[in-house]
C-alpha cells in the first residue's frame, strides 16, 4: 500500500486516505462502522458474506468493502436505504440456514453472527429457521470438535488451514445450496492429517468449529474426594485469561488465578515454568552434546542431527510427523514442559505430597488445543499412569470460573504451591514466538562461557517481535575449556511461528541448504499466546499485547535465568541426577512417530 | 452499402494479415470506430478492452474465448463455432498479436465435446498460419457459472469455478493473474469482418449506442427456430415475425437472467444495449404456457448452477425456489410475504458476488410486475 494519500467521501463527509486501501479499512480508519463476517485481519481476502457491502456513487452494484480498493473522489454511503436492506437480507438468509439456538450454544455472546442479528435488529426469522440437523457433530479428533450445521461458509477456516498453516484439512464441497465445508472425502477429524493447533477454532466466527470440552471431566475429578487433583498453569493462558473477564488483552492476572483455582478445588496449583526451565536444561544440553558430537565426532549422544529444532508444540510435532516425516530426528527428544511435568506429578511430586500417584487427577492450563492430543499420546505414561489426564484450554477454565461465579477479579493474590513452586523469567518467556529460544541462549551461551549473553538485560531482542521466520546468530568466544571444539563458531538460530513459516525452514533442511544449528518452532502465530486454546478473538493487536504482558512479567521476575532456578537445580540433586542422564531419558524425553500425509487409518491407535 | 453480416465467407489468414500491416495500435482503433461491443451479453467495448489490457503491466499476456454457451436458448455460439471457426480462431490469433501474447485458450462447454475433432483441425490450421501463438482447447465441466469470465479463468487454472473479487478485471489480472483478453465467440467474429469489410460497414446499423450486426437464437414456441442475424436495434415484433412465433404470451429476452418482454405490450421494442438485452437467447413462451411453471423452472436452474460462494445467491436463490413452489400450489400468500420477496430480488441483485447472482432474481421480478394477478392469489 502506497503512502500516497487521495481524497474520499464517506457519507457525506471528506477523508483522506492512502491509496491503494480497501474500502473497509478507509471506513475503520475514518472510524466508520461496516459489518464485516467473512473478513479476518489474519487472512486472505473472502468477499462472500457480503454483509459489508456499502453504497459506491456511480456503481450499479453495492460494494463489498473488504474486497474493493478506494479511487480518488470515490463516494461511498455506508447506511444507505440500499445498504440496510442487503445487510438485513443477508443476515436472515444466514439465519435461516443456521441450526440451534444461542442459548445452548457455546458461542453464546460471543458469536459474531449473533452480534449482528443484535446490531441489525432481527426480530423474526423472515426466511424460516432450521430446525432439524443436516450433519453429525464430529467429535472424533481429542482437540477440535466440528459442527457444521452451525456453518455460515464464511470460509475462515479453510483460509487458516491451508493459508496460514499450510496443513489444509478443510476445503468447500458441492455446490449452489449443497455447497458447505467439509474434510476429504467427509472423513472424521481424528482421521484426516489436522494437527489440532486450532487456529480454525480462534477464527470461527460461530460455534462450527470447537474445542473438546473436557470440564465436565474436571469437575467429576474435583468433586471425587478419594482424588488429588493437581493442575499446572502456563503463562500464556495466564496473560490472557483475563480478556474472559473483559480485561484488556495482556492483563495479568497469574497471583488471583491462584487463588480461584483453589476455590473451585484444585488441591495443588503448579506453575509450568518449573518445568519450562527443565526443558531449558534438558534441551540446552542436548543441543550442546549434539554440537559436540557433530564438531568433535565424540560419541556422547545417540541423534546429533542438526539443526535440532524445539519439540514444546505438539501441533508443531504433529505437522512434522505428516509432512516431514524424514525429518523427525531434528526434532529434540524432549518432551514439552506440559508432558515433563505431568510425569513429575506422578512419581517425584506424588511421592512428596505422600499421595498415590493412581489417586493423582493431573490438569494443565494450556493455550492449546494440541495439548489434549498430546496427553493422550501412547507414549505419554513414563509415570507408569497417564502423565496428564486433561490439557484444558484457557477458555474452558474460564467457563469453569464463571459457572462458579467467584468474582476472580477481587480475589486476594496467592503463590503457587510447593513442592515445585516457581520458575524463571525465562521459562515464563516460552508462551511468546521467541521465548523459548532466548530462554535457551540465556542458558547454553552461560554453559559455554561462563557469561551472560552479551544483551542489555538479558533481553535477546533479535528474536522477539512477529514476523513469521526470524533468524539471529552469535559468535562464540573465549568460551570455557571444556567447551573449546566451540571456540571461534559463528552459531545461527532460526524461529519461526505458523506451520507455514516452519514449512519454509524445513523445506531448506530437505534441500540441505539450512545454515542453523538450533531452531525454534512454534505452530501458532504469535506462539502459545496466539495458541488454539486462547479467548476469541485473535489477531495481530491482541497477540503483541499478550506478547508485551509476557516479557513485562519475565522482567518483574528475581531470576531470570532457567540455571538459576534454585529448585530445578534441587530437583536433579534429588532425583534426576544429570541433564540427560538415566532418569531423565525415562521421564522427560519421548520418540516421535512418522505419520506421512495419508489419513490415519480409524482403527490405528494416534 | 449491403447490411453488414459476419456470416460471410473470408478468406482464411487475410484479416491476420491485415492486422500485421496496420499494426496493433491499427487494429484497436479499427475495433474503436466500429463500436463493437461485447456480444456475450454483458456488452463492453471491445476496443477499449483490447486497449486496456494492451497497455496493462506485464510481460505474458492471454488470450482467452468464451465458448461455455450456458445461457438459456442461447445456440448462436454452437453456430458460429460448426461453421466459422476459423474465423473465431483468426479473431483470438489478431488478439493474441495486438497484446504480443503466446497462448490463447478456447473454453468450450463441456456439452459440445462431439466438435473436439473439427475444432482441433481449425486451431492446428490457424497456428500453422501464426506458428507465434500456442492455441489451447479447454473444456468447461458442465456448469454455468463457467461461462462468467472470473469463474471461466478459475476453471481453466484447475479450480473451481467461482467468479473472483474485481476490481481487479482480468484487463489487468487475469489468466494466471496476467492481463488477458476474454471475449466471447462471436465477438472475436466479428473482428475479422472488421477489418476486411470495414469498421464503417460494421457500424453502419444499429443504435446510437449499440452497433453492427447481431445473432439470435431465437426458440420456444416458434414455427422456426433457429439462428438469425438482424441488426443491433431491430425489433422484438421483427424478430418473432421471422421466427414465426404462434401466439406469444411473453418473451424471454436474455436467458435466464434477462428480461421477461410481455407480448401484448413490447413489440415494439427494440433488441439492443439500449432496451432489451441482445445477449441472443430469444425464447417465447406461448399462450398456453404456465406462467409460475416457467418461472419455476428458471429458479430451479438458478439453483442449480449458483457456485455457492456468495450468501445472497446461494441462499437467496433457495429460498426464491421455495417461495415459487408455494405459488405454483396454489398456496395464498400475504402481500407483506410477496414484498418480502420481492425486497430479497432487489438484494440479490444489488449484493451478489457476480453476474449469475445479480440477474438471478430479473424473471421473478419483471413476471410479478407483469402478470403479478396470474400468477399469485393474495390473502388479505
Amino acid at each position: 500500500m502506497s503512502e500516497k494519500l487521495i481524497t474520499i467521501q464517506i457519507n457525506g463527509k471528506e477523508y483522506e486516505v492512502p491509496e491503494g486501501s480497501s474500502i473497509l479499512a478507509a471506513c475503520r480508519k475514518a472510524g466508520w462502522h461496516v459489518p464485516t463476517l467473512c473478513h479476518h485481519d489474519d487472512l486472505t481476502i473472502a468477499g462472500i458474506c457480503r454483509i459489508c457491502v456499502v453504497e459506491v456513487e456511480g456503481w450499479r452494484t453495492l460494494q463489498a468493502a473488504c474486497a474493493t480498493p478506494v479511487a480518488p473522489n470515490m463516494k461511498i454511503k455506508t447506511y444507505s436505504d440500499k445498504v440496510r436492506l442487503a445487510r438485513r437480507n443477508i443476515l436472515e438468509l444466514m439465519l435461516a440456514d443456521h441450526y440451534g439456538e444461542c442459548y445452548s450454544c457455546i458461542r453464546n455472546q460471543k458469536c459474531e453472527l449473533q452480534k449482528l442479528a443484535y446490531e441489525y435488529g432481527v426480530d423474526e426469522y423472515y426466511f424460516g429457521h432450521k430446525t432439524e440437523r443436516k450433519w453429525e457433530v464430529d467429535d472424533s479428533s481429542y482437540s477440535v470438535v466440528r459442527d457444521q450445521d452451525k456453518c455460515i461458509q464464511c470460509n475462515r477456516c479453510i483460509r487458516t488451514c491451508e493459508g496460514i498453516q499450510t496443513v489444509g484439512i478443510f476445503d468447500k464441497v458441492f455446490k449452489g445450496h449443497e455447497c458447505t465445508v467439509d474434510t476429504f472425502w467427509n472423513h472424521p477429524m481424528r482421521e484426516t492429517i489436522c494437527i489440532n493447533c486450532g487456529q480454525c477454532i480462534n477464527r470461527c466466527p460461530t460455534a462450527a468449529l470447537k474445542e473438546k470440552n473436557e470440564t465436565d471431566q474436571v469437575w467429576e475429578a474435583i468433586a471425587d474426594p478419594t482424588k488429588t487433583v493437581v493442575i499446572q498453569t502456563a503463562p500464556a493462558p495466564r496473560s490472557a485469561i483475563g480478556e474472559e473477564f473483559g480485561l484488556e488483552p495482556g492483563t495479568n492476572v497469574t497471583k488471583k488465578l491462584n487463588t480461584a483455582l483453589r476455590a473451585i478445588g484444585f488441591d495443588k496449583v503448579l506453575d509450568t515454568n518449573f518445568t519450562a526451565d527443565l526443558t531449558i536444561m534438558e534441551e540446552g544440553t542436548e543441543l550442546l552434546m549434539r554440537l559436540k558430537k557433530a564438531l568433535t565426532g565424540e560419541n556422547c549422544i545417540k541423534n546429533a542431527t542438526l539443526p535440532m529444532i524445539t519439540s514444546c508444540s505438539p501441533g508443531w510435532v504433529k505437522f512434522c510427523e505428516h509432512f516431514f516425516p524424514e525429518q523427525l530426528d531434528h526434532l529434540s527428544t524432549c518432551k514439552s514442559p506440559q508432558q515433563m511435568f505431568g510425569a513429575l506429578i506422578k512419581t517425584h511430586v506424588a511421592k512428596k505430597m505422600n499421595v498415590e500417584p493412581k489417586d493423582i487427577v493431573s490438569v494443565s492450563l494450556m493455550p492449546c488445543t494440541a495439548k489434549k492430543f498430546e496427553c493422550n499420546r501412547p507414549e505419554m505414561n513414563a509415570s507408569g499412569f497417564k502423565d496428564v489426564d486433561f490439557g484444558l484450554t484457557t477458555r474452558e477454565l474460564g467457563q469453569m470460573i464463571k459457572e462458579t461465579g467467584i468474582k476472580i477479579l477481587e480475589l486476594p493474590d496467592s503463590d503457587f504451591d510447593n513442592p515445585i513452586g516457581h520458575g524463571s523469567g525465562a521459562g515464563m518467556i516460552f508462551g511468546a514466538t521467541g521465548g523459548v529460544m532466548e530462554a535457551a541462549l540465556r542458558t547454553a551461551y552461560w554453559i559455554v562461557t561462563g557469561r551472560d549473553v552479551p544483551f542489555k538485560d538479558l533481553d535477546i531482542l533479535p528474536v522477539r517481535g512477529m514476523d513469521g521466520v526470524r533468524e539471529a546468530s552469535v559468535k562464540l568466544e573465549n568460551v570455557k575449556p571444556e567447551w573449546s571444539f566451540l571456540e571461534g563458531v559463528t552459531a545461527w538460530f532460526a524461529i519461526a511461528h505458523g506451520t507455514g513459516n516452519a514449512r519454509i525452514l524445513l523445506d531448506q533442511i530437505a534441500a540441505g541448504t539450512s545454515k542453523y544449528h538450533f531452531i525454534e518452532i512454534m505452530a501458532c502465530p504469535g506462539g502459545c499466546l496466539g495458541g488454539g486454546g486462547m479467548p476469541i478473538p485473535t489477531n495481530l493487536e491482541i497477540r503483541k499485547a499478550r506478547a508485551r504482558a509476557i516479557y513485562a512479567e519475565d522482567h518483574n521476575m528475581d531470576i531470570r535465568r532457567s540455571h538459576d532456578n534454585e529448585l530445578v537445580m534441587e530437583l536433579y540433586k534429588d532425583f534426576l541426577g544429570t541433564p540427560l542422564g538415566h532418569k531423565s531419558h525415562e521421564l522427560l524425553h519421548t520418540h516421535y512417530t512418522p505419520r506421512g500425509k495419508k489419513s490415519v487409518d480409524p482403527k490405528g491407535s494416534i | 452499402m449491403s447490411t453488414p453480416s459476419i456470416l460471410t465467407t473470408l478468406n482464411k489468414g487475410e484479416a491476420y494479415k491485415k492486422a500485421m500491416a496496420i499494426g496493433p495500435e491499427g487494429v484497436i482503433k479499427e475495433l474503436q470506430a466500429s463500436e463493437l461491443r461485447g456480444r456475450g451479453g454483458a456488452g463492453f467495448p471491445t476496443g477499449m478492452k483490447w486497449q486496456f489490457t494492451r497497455g496493462a503491466a506485464g510481460d505474458k499476456k492471454y488470450v482467452v474465448c468464451n465458448a461455455d454457451e450456458g445461457e438459456l436458448g442461447t445456440f448462436k455460439d454452437r453456430k458460429l463455432l460448426l461453421e466459422h471457426a476459423h474465423k473465431m480462431f483468426e479473431g483470438m490469433a489478431i488478439a493474441a498479436y495486438v497484446l504480443g501474447a503466446k497462448d490463447a485458450y478456447l473454453y468450450l462447454r463441456w456439452e459440445y465435446h462431439f466438435m473436439k475433432a473439427d475444432i482441433e483441425k481449425a486451431m492446428a490450421e490457424m497456428h500453422a498460419l501464426c506458428p507465434e501463438v500456442d492455441f489451447h482447447l479447454n473444456f468447461g465441466g458442465g456448469a454455468y457459472v463457467c461461462g462468467e469470465e472470473s469463474a471461466l479463468i478459475e476453471s481453466i487454472e484447475g479450480k473451481r469455478g467461482e467468479p473472483r473479487n474485481k476490481p481487479p478485471y482480468p484487463v489487468t489480472s487475469g489468466l494466471f493473474e496476467a492481463p488477458t483478453i476474454i471475449n466471447n465467440v462471436e465477438t472475436f467474429c466479428c473482428v475479422p469482418h472488421i477489418l476486411i469489410d470495414g469498421a464503417a460497414a460494421f457500424a453502419s446499423v444499429g443504435t446510437p449506442k449499440s452497433k453492427g450486426p447481431k445473432l439470435f437464437s431465437i426458440s420456444g414456441d416458434v414455427k422456426k427456430p433457429g439462428v438469425y442475424e438482424f441488426p443491433m436495434g431491430t425489433s422484438l415484433r421483427r424478430l418473432l415475425a421471422a421466427a414465426e412465433a404462434e401466439e406469444p404470451q411473453f418473451v424471454l429476452v436474455g436467458g435466464s437472467g434477462g428480461r421477461i418482454a410481455c407480448a401484448e405490450k413490447c413489440l415494439e421494442r427494440n433488441l439492443s444495449f439500449e432496451d432489451l438485452p441482445p445477449g441472443g437467447s430469444i425464447i417465447v413462451l406461448g399462450k398456453k404456457r404456465n406462467l409460475v411453471s416457467a418461472l419455476r423452472s428458471v429458479m430451479d436452474f438458478f439453483v442449480e448452477e449458483s457456485c455457492g460462494q456468495c450468501v445472497p445467491c446461494r441462499e437467496g436463490c433457495y429460498r426464491l425456489l421455495h417461495f415459487v413452489e408455494k405459488m405454483e400450489k396454489g398456496e395464498k400468500v400475504t402481500r407483506k410475504e410477496l414484498n418480502r420477496y420481492l425486497e430479497l430480488g432487489t438484494t440479490m441483485q444489488n449484493s451478489s458476488k457476480c453476474g449469475l447472482g445479480q440477474s438471478a432474481s430479473n424473471v421473478f421480478v419483471s413476471m410479478l410486475d407483469y402478470f403479478e394477478e396470474k400468477m399469485v392469489k393474495i390473502q388479505n
